[in-house]
């Protein structure tokens, strides 16, 4: 059986084994990389670091690499479509105050609405009460 | 995979494997074929849940938007190992664990390919092995948890100034936590049971160079898997 060696385009142990230690020296770094303080870098540069390795995992283990581009073009695609989501969640997020009714009158001098009837605001803290004590019910069929 | 067809006619002995395999199904013209519509398939589902967990994800970077301080709190919480120390070392852990089942359940795939069945077997039990150990870690690391009353929704009972002030931020931040690691953790259950079904038929002898769909398959399964790993993995527990 061993005899039978098969000049495949694929990998082999020699590319699945360095892809390892790629990966796992991508995770040392990426450790590291947190423990410094980039401010509102560190979420890209951790996001960037696991696309790498997600990157690697789908090339290499995953044998897109060697592939038919059919299936590539269908990770592509989904990784497209969820490109989209968090693109237009990133434009609401970040937009959601930018923008008032053009028509909108001097609101400077009116009374500011509770932020209750805010959707905007996050809710009021919630005061924490201990659940409304249940008043005892007199047991009559004993 | 596109060599099957030819390879067979090349090595001669091996004719009858190509064309009366008893795996392949009449309605495709080859076994080249019908492997490749299964990949196509698998391929399609993975889409499917690279958009499940995205949606978890979206959640939780709105979330994050929404109690920031919160989250950074809840953040430095989750870091914390069995001594205190503000290392992330299950989390850490479980990304090597899972990152070296990726690779012998890559190396089991190879091996079925290559119809090394004992060797097919051994990588395919070794993986199963990491799996347990991710979900023992995953295990130490939740009852952890449990005990701090950080559980999901209505059962958060962990007293914190982020209850005094009444906020949601920490009990959000747990909640998509659980939901998201739980998630995963099904699907890494789900693998274990795959994967020993593999172990079975290997053992029958059933996967050989020209048929080895179902490794081949869980294989990209089990990837997927490892891929979410390392998203959760510095948005959980690196970030801060």
């Amino acid at each position: 059986m061993s005899t039978h060696t098969e000049s495949h385009s694929h990998g082999g142990p020699k590319i699945y084994t360095a892809n390892l230690f790629a990966l796992l020296f991508l995770t040392i770094i990426t450790v590291a990389a947190a423990s410094f303080n980039f401010g509102s870098a560190n979420v890209v540069i951790a996001l960037a670091i696991a696309t790498v390795k997600a990157t690697l995992v789908a090339l290499f283990f995953m044998h897109l690499v060697w592939d038919k581009p059919v299936n590539s073009i269908i990770a592509i695609a989904g990784f497209l479509f969820l490109g989209i989501f968090l693109m237009f969640d990133f434009i609401d997020v970040t937009s959601r105050n930018n923008y008032l009714p053009r028509n909108m009158p001097n609101m400077e001098n009116a009374t500011p609405a509770p932020d209750s009837m805010n959707p905007l605001r996050t809710a009021p803290p919630r005061p924490l009460e201990p659940a409304p004590a249940v008043p005892a019910v007199k047991e009559e069929h004993k | 995979m596109s060599t099957s067809t030819t390879d067979v006619h090349a090595h001669g002995g091996h004719g009858e494997h190509g064309e009366h395999n008893p795996y392949h199904q009449h309605h495709f013209a080859t076994m080249e074929q019908q492997f490749d519509t299964s990949k196509l398939g698998m391929w399609l589902f993975i889409v499917t849940e690279i958009l499940l967990f995205g949606g978890l994800f979206v959640g939780f970077g709105l979330m994050q938007h929404r109690y920031p301080g919160e989250f950074i709190e809840a953040h430095e919480h989750l870091k914390q190992d069995v001594f205190g120390n503000a290392f992330p070392l299950y989390g850490a852990i479980n990304t090597i664990v899972l990152l070296v089942s990726s690779w012998t359940m890559v190396m089991g795939v190879n091996a079925a390919q290559t119809s090394q069945q004992k060797k097919t077997v051994r990588y395919l039990v070794a993986t199963i092995l990491l799996a347990c150990v991710f979900l023992a870690i995953k295990y130490v690391e939740y009852s952890h948890k449990f005990h701090d009353g950080l559980l999901p929704g209505i059962f958060y009972a962990h007293q914190s100034e982020d209850l005094i002030k009444g906020t949601h931020g920490y009990a959000t931040f747990f909640a998509f936590y659980f939901m998201m690691t739980g998630l995963h953790g099904i699907h890494v259950l789900v693998g274990i049971g795959l994967l020993s079904w593999l172990v079975m038929r290997a053992r029958r002898g059933d996967f050989n160079s020209q048929y080895y769909t179902p490794v081949d398959l869980v294989g990209l399964y089990w990837h997927v898997v490892d891929m979410i790993w390392i998203y959760l993995f510095p948005l959980y527990y690196l970030i801060s």
